[in-house]
């Protein structure tokens, strides 16, 4: 039915684009950009195919691809996309070749950086658009790689510590994860995340009923559960980040190139996300709701603190990555919340609705944000070499469009209506609200701290007096406007026309309530 | 076919004697065409191998009629797996040794009689011939590392002679007292292994002789707190003999312990299995940690190694398909990534900046000096850390998941060997690769001579096998799953043999 592999050809574009970089010769010519940036187009060009061919009122897996791979291990080379597989599809699509134009020259000559930026898009590609344990995990881990050696390679004064964190936090998740998914898959016999996902649903009693079947004569069947949705939520929570598993995330955002923190943040950090939607809450609903009270409030903890921690930040970098932390949280706080047992009536049935496409448009939207903002913070640190919050002022007077596009993603960021943020946001608290209550009202502190901080960041660097250090301040040039426009009018598009990407969505989101419903 | 693995190998031996000593060229020649040629046969062999068909004799004849020694040949696929193996490793070896210059032709002359010993092993099934094959291996690993070592090699190849030959007296005398049991109850005496394991052995028996015979062969698989030898020995071995010792020899305690002491004493596996398997456990935790903390590189690989070779011991433990097949997978992988890591750190690394510091290593920026050794070790350490996408992760994964099913607080525990897999493997590469010091180009590596061509050769043939093996596992997988259909070893799988 499908005669063309399209979401096979996306994956190995970059990866084949990576191989050529590695054959070209050594000296500092601008080849690697150019093919590097070829090939993340024409994955681009793919994606972008992939979502006008992809058919928005069907609500099942489209474009699927499947062969055996390891019988023995029940693993198949399971590769498809539905409505939440394809938005984040096309935000890996549309983020790294703007991390690409917007690299340094620098490191846009070696060889080495642009093939580990493919690598890592390849990996994001696999890691969305795989379907079996097995197969996707050894994208989950592989992305790590080339993220390593990035950070480690080009990153700031502290990167071998950071990036060393970065690999050690994750990898332990990751290991945590295989602990738990190899108890599942002896208790189930699967490693397929949509098979595994009808199956505990299938029966009475979820995942306890697989495991007293399979084991009951070794352990109690609702401990190891339990284990098993611990081991597997870390990995997701470490990723996210979750509090307290967040301390990474500051260190390794701000030693790595900012060009890379633009991936990092705008799609890595989605990986999590996409994890606790595809996996944890389909394959986990009671053991999740077991522990709601506690996620919870691990939720709030993380938007709250996050918000108050990137308020006492000076380095612009550190600011945001608190703050990319924040806007993650809202996505945990409507997954959490959409985890709640409610009665199978249609005001809760839209309620959760709500608050599972706010949580994909907010993934969305804060990938281009955060992507965005990251490359403001690039071409800062190219013109002035530092970046601390106090160091700046009065730059709107030497560079206004600068500051004027800067201003328009803070403001995004923040939650102005008629721009990208509001949406998203508006939808989790409006779902989350009646689910829970007082977790939603807490977190509502979250967005008014986020509030000051930006427009702290706002008075400090563009307005006051002009700091005369910076009279030479060079406004946006014309390659730069042409690489941000497309980026800020995404942030009105979705502002202003949120069904552009809610028609995609809103499917996938209607049959993961409806699975979720008793 | 497979036979003449076993027969070129020592052909090349006999060949050597005839090349003139100065000629370190021709000896380098034979060398590789013996190796050439074996692996050739055991690819043969490979192909032409019916899945569904069990235990092939290969040859068979008398021997010593009177005590029942049989000259016994035959093959299944876990011998197949490994004389693949030893194939593989054997020729990369070689091509890692092209810079011996000093008494060539002796050094090839230990190499290929040791590489003769260890395909004889994998494919005996009289326990007296295994026997013999096992001691011969033995000898010519303690003449590589005295002679042509380095750090304490005397200590070193006497220390791994000692342990060996100690392992092989206690899997004798076990050998010896279950030949004398089995022929004194039956009335005929035989060393054949299919049909000792027919005979039911005495419960008190089999509870004293298992752990000696398991024990004398896991002594070189590196079984914790018998693994001693392997650090040292691999440390002082010369590249191409550290190689070998790793990749190949280790496996020979393992084999061992799988064929013959798991298969003889049913009862006594199922007595000692979860000591066993703590010990293993312990091991994988233990290794990893020490190699944590180690100042020189090779060390790191070579503590690497006993960790790594816990998980084969475990997997054995576990008697349950998936585990049993994942450990046989893993002396795959291992014997590969073993290599691989060992042919980096002391023919890349070593032979070059005549340190294995990784304190001086850091100084010098190696990366920049020498990208390609850089690269496979990055690919070599990803790997043996278990990263999925390579050979170690299924292998490992098959352990895990088996151990979860016999042993859950020992899968939990291996975890954190992982984890602690990753920490040591990325201290390695930060510390000897990229120390991110950014110096400018030191005198040091201005004179370093590039990677030769054999060298290349070999790590893309090493990295090609793990990455093929990794990406696509049925092709060794359903191979390796089909020896424990045979009447000897299914018995062990599915809970064992109660």
């Amino acid at each position: 039915m499908n005669p063309f592999p399209h979401i096979t050809a996306m994956t190995l574009v970059p990866i084949l684009g990576a191989i050529i970089i590695a054959l070209l010769r050594r000296d500092n010519n601008p080849w690697p950009r150019r093919v590097g940036i070829l090939t993340s187009l024409i994955s681009l060009l793919l994606a972008i195919f992939l979502w006008l061919r992809f058919d928005a009122a069907n609500p099942e897996l489209q474009f699927t691809e499947r062969l055996d791979w390891i019988p023995a291990l029940g693993v198949q080379y399971f590769v498809g996309v539905d409505g939440l597989g394809l938005v984040m599809v096309a935000l890996t699509g549309l983020v790294v070749p703007f991390a690409l134009f917007a690299a340094d020259r620098e490191l846009a000559n070696s060889r080495a950086f642009i093939a580990l930026m493919l690598l890592l898009e390849a990996g994001l590609f696999g890691a969305f658009t795989t379907l079996n344990f097995v197969h996707w995990f050894i994208f989950w881990e592989l992305s790590l790689v080339p993220a390593y050696f990035l950070i480690k390679l080009w990153g700031g004064p502290n990167r071998t510590a950071a990036a060393t964190q970065f690999f050690i936090y994750t990898l332990v998740g990751s290991v945590t994860m295989l602990l738990g998914f190899m108890a599942i898959f002896l208790a189930t016999d699967t490693f397929d995340f949509f098979e595994l996902a009808r199956k505990v649903r299938g029966v009475e009693g979820g995942l306890q009923a697989f495991f007293l079947a399979k084991l009951g004569a070794v352990a109690r069947p609702q401990t190891l559960a339990m284990f098993a949705f611990i081991g597997v939520g870390l990995g997701f929570a470490v990723k996210v980040p979750l509090f307290p598993f967040h301390t990474w995330l500051p260190n390794t955002y701000a030693e790595a190139p900012s060009t890379v923190t633009m991936v990092l943040t705008g799609v890595m950090s989605k990986m999590g996300v996409y994890g606790l939607l595809r996996i944890l809450l389909p394959i986990f609903p009671d053991q999740m709701r077991i522990l709601l009270t506690p996620l919870l409030w691990l939720a709030v903890a993380t938007i709250v603190f996050s918000a108050f921690a990137a308020f006492a930040q000076r380095d612009l970098k550190r600011l945001f990555a608190y703050s990319s932390i924040n806007h993650l949280g809202y996505c945990l706080l409507g997954i959490f919340a959409i985890a709640k047992l409610t009665q199978n009536e249609p005001a809760w049935t839209e309620q959760k609705a709500a608050a599972l496409n706010g949580v994909i448009l907010q993934m969305f939207n804060h990938g281009i944000t955060a992507a965005a903002l990251f490359c403001f913070i690039a071409f800062i640190e190219r013109r002035a070499g530092t970046r601390g919050l106090d160091d700046f002022g009065g730059l709107r007077k030497v560079a206004p469009v600068f500051c004027g596009l800067m201003g328009i993603s803070v403001f995004a960021s923040l939650g102005l209506p008629g721009l990208n943020g509001f949406t998203g946001e508006f939808l989790i608290f409006k779902g989350a609200f009646p689910l829970a209550t007082w977790a939603t009202v807490l977190s509502a502190l979250g967005l008014l701290v986020t509030a000051v901080f930006l427009l702290t960041l706002m008075q400090r660097v563009f307005h006051g007096p002009l700091n005369p250090t910076w009279s030479g301040f060079a406004d946006l040039t014309t390659a730069e406007r042409c690489l941000l426009a497309p980026a800020v009018a995404l942030m009105f598009v979705i502002g202003i026309y949120p069904q552009f990407l809610l028609h995609i969505i809103n499917p996938s989101v209607m049959q993961l309530v409806a699975h979720l419903a008793n | 076919m497979v036979a003449w693995t076993v027969y070129i190998s020592f052909l090349g031996v006999v060949a050597l004697m005839f090349v003139p000593a100065t000629s370190s060229r021709a000896a380098r020649l034979v060398a590789i065409l013996s190796a050439l040629g074996s692996l050739a046969c055991a690819l043969l062999g490979l192909l032409d191998y019916n899945l569904n068909s069990g235990i092939v004799t290969v040859q068979k004849f008398p021997w010593i009629p009177q005590l029942g020694i049989e000259y016994h040949l035959a093959i299944d696929g876990i011998s197949l797996t490994l004389v693949l193996l030893t194939g593989i490793a054997a020729v990369v070896g070689i091509l890692f040794s092209w810079n011996i210059e000093h008494r060539a032709k002796e050094f090839f002359a230990f190499y290929l009689a040791l590489i003769g010993g260890v395909y004889g092993v994998f494919i005996s099934f009289d326990l007296f011939l295994l026997f013999v094959f096992y001691e011969v291996a033995i000898i010519p690993k303690y003449f590589l590392i005295a002679i042509w070592g380095s750090t304490r090699r005397e200590y070193g190849a006497m220390k791994l002679v000692l342990y060996s030959f100690v392992g092989s007296a206690m899997v004798l005398i076990g050998l010896i007292a279950a030949y004398v049991m089995a022929g004194s109850a039956t009335g005929t005496y035989t060393f054949n292994l299919i049909d000792l394991a027919k005979f039911k052995f005495p419960e008190q028996f089999q509870y004293w002789a298992f752990p000696l015979v398991f024990v004398g062969f896991a002594i070189l698989a590196g079984l914790w707190p018998f693994h001693t030898w392997a650090p040292t020995g691999h440390v002082a071995a010369p590249t191409a003999a550290s190689m070998l010792l790793a990749g190949v020899v280790m496996k020979l305690g393992a084999y061992g312990a799988l064929r013959v002491a798991m298969t003889l004493f049913p009862l006594g596996l199922a007595g000692w299995r979860f000591e066993i398997a703590v010990l293993a456990t312990i091991g994988i935790v233990y290794g990893a940690l020490v190699a944590l903390v180690q100042r020189d590189f090779k060390f790191v690989i070579g503590y690497s190694s006993v960790s790594h070779m816990g998980f084969v011991l475990l997997g054995l433990m576990t008697l349950t398909t998936i585990g049993l097949s994942g450990a046989v997978l893993q002396m795959f992988s291992h014997g590969i990534l073993a290599s691989l890591l060992f042919a980096v750190v002391g023919r890349m690394v070593y032979d070059r900046t005549h340190t294995r510091e990784l304190a001086d290593l850091e100084a010098m920026q190696l990366n920049r000096a020498m990208p390609f050794a850089a690269f496979t070790f990055v690919i070599a350490g990803l790997a043996s850390m278990g990263m999925p996408g390579f050979s170690g992760f299924i292998a490992e994964l098959q352990v895990l998941i088996g151990a979860w099913q016999s042993f859950p607080v020992l899968a939990v525990l291996c975890g954190l060997g992982i984890v602690i897999a990753v920490a040591y493997t990325l201290r390695a590469i930060q510390k000897a690769f990229y120390s991110g010091q950014r110096l400018t180009v030191t005198e040091h590596t201005g004179t370093l001579p590039t990677i030769s061509i054999p060298e290349r050769i070999g790590a893309v043939v090493l990295i090609i096998a793990t990455v093929v093996v990794g990406l696509y596992p049925p092709i060794l997988l359903n191979l390796i799953k089909s020896g424990f259909n045979s009447a000897l070893m299914a018995p062990l799988v599915n809970g064992g043999p109660l």
